[in-house]
């Protein structure tokens, strides 16, 4: 169980702001750190894992204060190494010096049994790759690795920034399972940082939403992403490309999301758009066509 | 004709030591410069890269006054260890340690500094001390820069001739190192011996920085 609630003061790109966060996460629960990049997600990893220091308040794990400071008489502060957590970093931080297995096998502790370096290697699947260096194996291989080195520490809790940013959709689904696997496996306790609404449904229970260091919401993805009350209506984020005339009508040439939809629009509307503007597409979802893909 | 080798092998013994010495103190040194943030960190750069840009003779000339036994760091260094500074083989020792510092330092301190903060971030979530860290993460993903670090400050001592002529003087056996050697051979219009030095020196010096080039090609590609 974690309880947690620090202050820190950090300088983002809008000035500063103040990092506040109170926490409390039940052992073995798996919970995301949504938001922006800049709200000072990374930041309460870091300081979760001993590699920052808060300003004020305290952060409790299974009953033992990791850290502590009310003013300045009181101060406890566990050094990261006594922390065991298991830490993912957004660039893997695999050490390029060490083959797959001797990253592992430096992660073990000391009179750690060597089969759980061997056990990760079988169940991660990585065999083929153990005697391979890091910079020789694709994104995702790489990200295999880290989530393996990261557990091969017997971690009491898993730490992942952003785990998944740099691997295509296809690994990415199928990392996913992996990590969801892992996290049941050894039943830890995990907290994810994401900027991705559909890692962040498939993966955890419970979302927080961090903006400007503060958790506005917070509740399971669904409540908190709103497909509780999912109204029948299309809305997406779109920049024009062209607008040409058709005729009676316009035809307005977007770009959604990395798609380039032709729509048309009368005179009124094209009227007020030109190139480069950014506008809101939004349509009803009477007749939708589902495809599989 | 026979050929004195003593010169030669001053020289590369005054390298030898001189490198070893380096590595001793120059490696732990550029990793604290490279990760401190001490706000005086500009002044201890610019100290250390002070020898690239001033003459051997001012360091020579400063040295040699501290050298000196009623200086009061020579005649401590004399008190306390006995040793003889000025004009001595240990002189010369500690000369080229302050002179090849950059050639050290620089590439080793730019080697720490490109690697990401993250590695050892990593180490330390894993349990390990600083000092672990430093051995089994830093220092070898630094070998191409230590390589060059090594060798620079050896090659680089081989060249020193301001320095030991202010300091060493050109005393058979103690400080006549080879590129004393050679300008007192041409003085005394002996260009045959000069020749001998000078010919020697340039295929040494050849031979390491292509040695270096290549094992550095090697340990570039080993890491992919």
């Amino acid at each position: 169980m974690i309880e947690l609630d620090i202050r820190k003061k950090l300088l983002g790109t809008l000035g500063e702001f103040t990092l506040d966060v109170k926490l409390h996460i039940e052992q073995g629960e798996f919970v995301t750190l949504f938001g922006e990049s800049g709200a000072g997600k990374t930041t309460l990893l870091r300081c979760l894992a001993g590699l920052a220091d808060p300003d004020a308040g305290y952060i409790r794990v299974h009953g033992a204060t990791w850290f502590e400071r009310q003013g300045f008489d009181r101060q406890i502060k566990l050094p990261v190494q006594q922390r065991r957590v298991g830490y993912m970093f957004q660039d893997y931080a695999l050490f390029p010096n060490m083959s797959v297995r001797g990253n592992l096998e430096f992660a073990l502790r000391k009179g750690a049994n060597r089969r759980r370096v061997a056990e990760l290697i079988e169940l991660m699947a990585l065999g083929e790759l153990q005697h391979r260096k890091p910079n020789s194996l694709s994104g995702g291989q790489q990200q295999r690795v880290a989530l393996a080195r990261a557990l091969a520490a017997e971690p009491q809790l898993l730490l992942l920034d952003e785990p998944f940013s740099a691997l295509d959709h296809a690994t990415k689904l199928r990392l996913q399972d992996e990590v969801l696997c892992m996290q049941r496996h050894y039943g830890l306790t995990t907290i994810m940082v994401s900027h991705d609404v559909s890692e962040v449904y498939r993966l955890s229970k419970r979302v927080l939403i961090l903006e400007q260091g503060n958790i506005v919401r917070a509740g399971s993805p669904a409540e908190v992403f709103g497909a509780g009350q999912a109204g029948g209506k299309f809305s997406f984020a779109g920049e024009v490309l062209a607008i040409e005339a058709a005729d009676v009508v316009f035809a307005v040439t977007l770009l959604v999301g990395n798609q380039i939809v032709r729509v048309i629009a009368s005179a009124d509307e094209a009227q007020r758009l030109k190139p480069g503007d950014r506008v809101m597409l939004m349509s009803k979802a009477f007749n939708p066509v589902l495809v599989g893909c | 004709m026979s050929y004195d080798w003593q010169p030669l092998l001053l020289t590369f013994k005054l390298a030898a030591v001189t490198t070893l010495i380096l590595c001793l103190i120059g490696i732990p040194f550029a990793w604290w410069l490279a990760q401190t943030k001490l706000r005086f960190k500009p002044v201890l750069e610019a100290l250390v890269s002070m020898p690239l840009v001033l003459p051997p003779s001012v360091l020579g000339f400063y040295l040699l006054l501290a050298f000196s036994p009623t200086h009061w760091f020579g005649g401590w260094v004399e008190h306390i260890a006995g040793l003889k500074l000025a004009f001595s083989f240990h002189g010369l020792v500690l000369a080229s340690v302050l002179f090849s510092f950059p050639f050290l330092v620089h590439p080793v301190q730019s080697g720490f500094q490109n690697l990401a903060p993250s590695l050892s971030e990593a180490a330390y979530t894993l349990g390990k001390s600083r000092w672990q860290t430093f051995l089994n993460v830093l220092l070898p993903n630094v070998k191409p820069q230590l390589l060059a670090g090594v060798v620079l400050s050896f090659a680089h001592t081989i060249g020193e001739f301001g320095v030991v002529l202010m300091i060493g003087g050109n005393i058979p056996g103690e400080t006549r190192v080879a590129s004393i050697a050679i300008y007192d051979e041409v003085e005394a219009m002996n260009y045959g011996a000069a020749n001998f030095y000078a010919l020697v020196l340039f295929g040494v010096c050849f031979s390491i920085l292509l040695a270096v080039y290549l094992v550095n090609k090697k340990l570039v590609r080993s890491e992919w």
